[in-house]
């Protein structure tokens, strides 16, 4: 049973951790709470669906496609609604929360509420230890360490990189300092969608496409997020694989409260924010500029 | 001059206070609201029954109510009941007071559909459920007979029978893998989502499995939207159960019938699985929903009365798709409403009430009479039984949904054995097969 929740808590901690880096991309350079990330993980969804079921393409083509189709949105949606807002920390979060109900309602006037799913990458699975793997959920863990690299080379070894830190570490003086804020925090807004997008492609196999399947992992991800710590890429890592393997744990210790896996993680995270307010790897709040 | 406008004025308020209070006066049309989640599969089976049983009476000039013939019309109403049932309860009172529609069919969520049917008995106008199964809905009127008399179940039977059903199901599936397989105590892994309705399914599931000569190897419970079960797959797996009894109803049927079909989970499933009745859960799971049964109204090709067939084939030929249980809305319209309007030569409800609960008639899924109490009180709820509702088996079957139960099936030991036309046998996946047969 120990393999079981392991190999369990690691996948649901990819999907999380998936999320959760992008959204935290965002918080820790503009402060932008962008609630409808998920949102956008879902458009990339159907995105994928229409490519792969209704046109007939692989669903390599469709990831290709949806991957810069969701990014363009993204900054579409940034530009027309959150930059003129940006400043309002409070109506940013309002705005963001009405465009993911504007988009989940487009979704379901286009595609109705039937649900959908597209077919993996990877078809089939292997066996660990008499535990068995899908191939597209090794996928997804995989993605996610590459994800997580691709993000840490980019943000440790380039010029942008060393726009974004110091733009996250304080927009005021990076604005001093020549650095165009308000480019980088378009730049990130691209690459904090782009992710949600790369999410919704690695992750649609595994799941069911609905208009309302952004809401639990948005859920989950500002769990994970506030967990190990607001605007901090390494804490929402750690945080993700938290909370998937304290969901592993409830199903295979409590069969019959299989249900409250959701409940039991954010408990973890209520717990930990009472011990240490600032989460896992975050500022404490009075330090914080 | 003031006397003009006095009389002018009186004369308005006379002619308004007459289009409130008398729309109907001198109205062709008899106004059917149709309620129900539209944005769904349940809501779209609501509409195009009804569609397809407006669009049949009015081709044939109407239904006949005294001496003029009326045509039906209807008005749609999105309950939008699955996300809000605030919205049920605005959407039912708008039918009833805006468009004054002289009878509403459909609802489907019964937490939703008990408050709907407040507001239809407040306005004393008929309401034919054709969705929820809350036994509440019925018995309502044995508390309250003139308050609720306005209500009627048409479909499906009330969730008692349908977990009496389903455990007879599962007790023909269970006496196959035994016999097929030469499993001398088959064990059962119960998978049900967490909602209110499936609490008592579980208990009698529980006290029932030991009574059927089978072994329980454990319960499971799902989030309804959960959209990853592997890991309670992978538990199930090592129980070594080898039948899966779901209660599903919501969209984590889809996830577990996939996953289970893509991890060649070494066990059958059998139970409910709303999303098992649809004909879009053979793409929404890739083909890996291989096997699954499903207790269901509507197959193709199978004929509980003699009115399945032409219903069926009309329906997927309108519609491409096989009808759910919630196009029943065709039968409360064209077998149940019209003819009784007809018979009773007026649209009042309190004169086809009595018809209505005492009739006798064949609808396109079974033969409909309404039941009462052991004392005798009409609660308009479906009689369940041999000759009367007692829905289907079904399973997918390489891409096609098939009935497979009732198939020679006896209520007890000396009652006939019933087998629908179209009924074909039940089949094993191969890789439970492979792992059990010796």
């Amino acid at each position: 049973m120990a393999l079981d929740i392991i190999i369990a808590g690691l996948i649901n901690g990819s999907t999380y951790a998936l999320l959760a880096i992008g959204f935290s991309l965002i918080f820790g350079v503009a402060r932008i709470v962008n609630i409808a990330h998920t949102a956008f993980y879902m458009v990339a969804s159907y995105c994928i669906f229409l490519i792969v079921q209704k046109f007939g393409y692989h669903p390599i083509v469709g990831m290709l496609v949806a991957v810069p189709l969701i990014t363009l949105l993204g900054l579409i949606c940034y530009k027309l609604f959150i930059d003129p807002i940006r400043e309002h920390e409070a109506a940013v979060l309002i705005g963001t929360i009405a465009l993911a109900i504007a988009i989940q309602e487009i979704m379901l006037l286009i595609f109705t509420g039937d649900y959908l799913s597209v077919p993996a990458l990877i078809q089939g699975y292997f066996t660990i230890f008499d535990v068995k793997v899908f191939y597209q959920q090794l996928l997804t863990f995989v993605v996610a360490l590459i994800i997580l690299g691709a993000l840490r080379l980019l943000l440790m070894n380039t010029k942008l990189g060393v726009a974004v830190r110091a733009t996250a570490n304080d927009r005021e003086v990076a604005n001093l300092m020549g650095i165009n804020e308000s480019r980088v925090a378009m730049i990130t807004m691209g690459i904090s969608v782009g992710l949600a997008a790369v999410t919704g492609a690695v992750v649609v196999p595994l799941t069911t496409i609905s208009p309302f399947m952004w809401m639990h992992p948005l859920i989950m991800m500002m769990a994970v997020v506030v967990l190990g710590g607001l605007g901090s890429i390494k804490g929402s890592f750690a945080g993700a694989y938290i909370l998937g393997f304290a969901e592993a744990l409830v199903v295979f210790l409590i069969p019959m409260g299989a249900f409250l896996k959701g409940s039991v993680a954010l408990s973890i995270m209520i717990l930990v924010l009472l011990i240490r307010p600032e989460g896992l790897f975050g500022i404490a709040f009075e330090e914080e500029r | 001059m003031k006397r003009p406008m006095i009389l002018m004025t009186t004369l308005m308020a006379f002619l308004i206070a007459m289009t409130i209070s008398f729309p109907a006066m001198g109205a062709n049309t008899i106004k059917i609201g149709v309620i129900g989640p539209m944005q769904f599969v349940q809501g779209k089976g609501h509409w195009n029954g009804a569609t397809m049983a407006a669009e049949e009476i009015n081709a044939r000039g109407g239904v006949k109510v005294g001496k003029k013939k009326m045509k039906i019309e209807l008005i749609k109403a999105d309950s939008n009941e699955f996300l809000n049932p605030t919205d049920a309860t605005n959407a039912m009172e708008l039918l009833l007071s805006r468009d004054k529609v002289d009878f509403v069919v459909g609802g489907f969520r019964s937490e939703a559909v008990l408050a709907m049917q407040d507001i239809a008995m407040d306005y004393k106008t008929i309401f034919i459920g054709c969705g929820a199964s809350h036994t509440q809905l019925c018995l309502r009127l044995a508390e309250d007979y003139d308050r609720y008399k306005y209500w009627f179940r048409l479909t499906p039977f009330n969730d008692q029978l349908l977990g009496r059903t389903t455990f007879i199901h599962l007790g023909t599936v269970g006496a196959i893998l035994k016999k097929s397989l030469n499993i001398p105590q088959v064990k059962v892994a119960i998978v049900a989502e967490k909602a209110m309705w499936v609490d008592s399914m579980i208990a009698a599931a529980k006290g029932l499995i030991p009574k059927m000569g089978m072994e329980l190897a454990g319960v499971w419970q799902p989030s309804q939207a959960a959209t990853d079960v592997s890991a309670e797959l992978s538990a199930i797996q090592r129980t070594e159960a080898p039948l899966i009894f779901t209660i599903f109803s919501a969209s984590v049927g889809i996830p577990f019938a996939k996953q289970a079909g893509e991890l060649k989970i070494p066990a059958v499933q059998v139970g409910i699985n709303v999303e098992a009745q649809k004909d879009g859960f053979w793409e929404a799971t890739q083909g890996m929903g291989n096997y699954v049964m499903t207790m269901n109204t509507y197959a193709r090709g199978v004929e509980q009365t003699e009115l399945t067939k032409p219903f069926v084939d009309k329906y997927i030929e309108r519609f491409g798709e096989t009808p759910t249980y919630t196009a029943d809305t065709y039968t409360a319209i064209i077998h149940m409403l019209a003819p009784v309007i007809e018979q009773a030569g007026t649209l009042d409800a309190n004169k086809l009430i009595p018809i209505m609960e005492t009739r006798e008639f064949i609808g396109t899924a079974n033969l409909v009479k309404m039941v009462s109490t052991p004392e005798g009180k009409p609660i308009h709820d479906l009689k369940w039984g041999p000759g009367y509702a007692t829905s289907l088996g079904v399973q997918w079957q390489d891409g096609k949904l098939v009935g497979v139960w009732p198939n020679k099936w006896k209520a007890t030991p000396e009652a006939p054995e019933i087998t629908y036309k179209g009924i074909v046998p039940y089949k094993i996946p191969p890789w439970v097969i492979e792992k059990y047969k010796k």
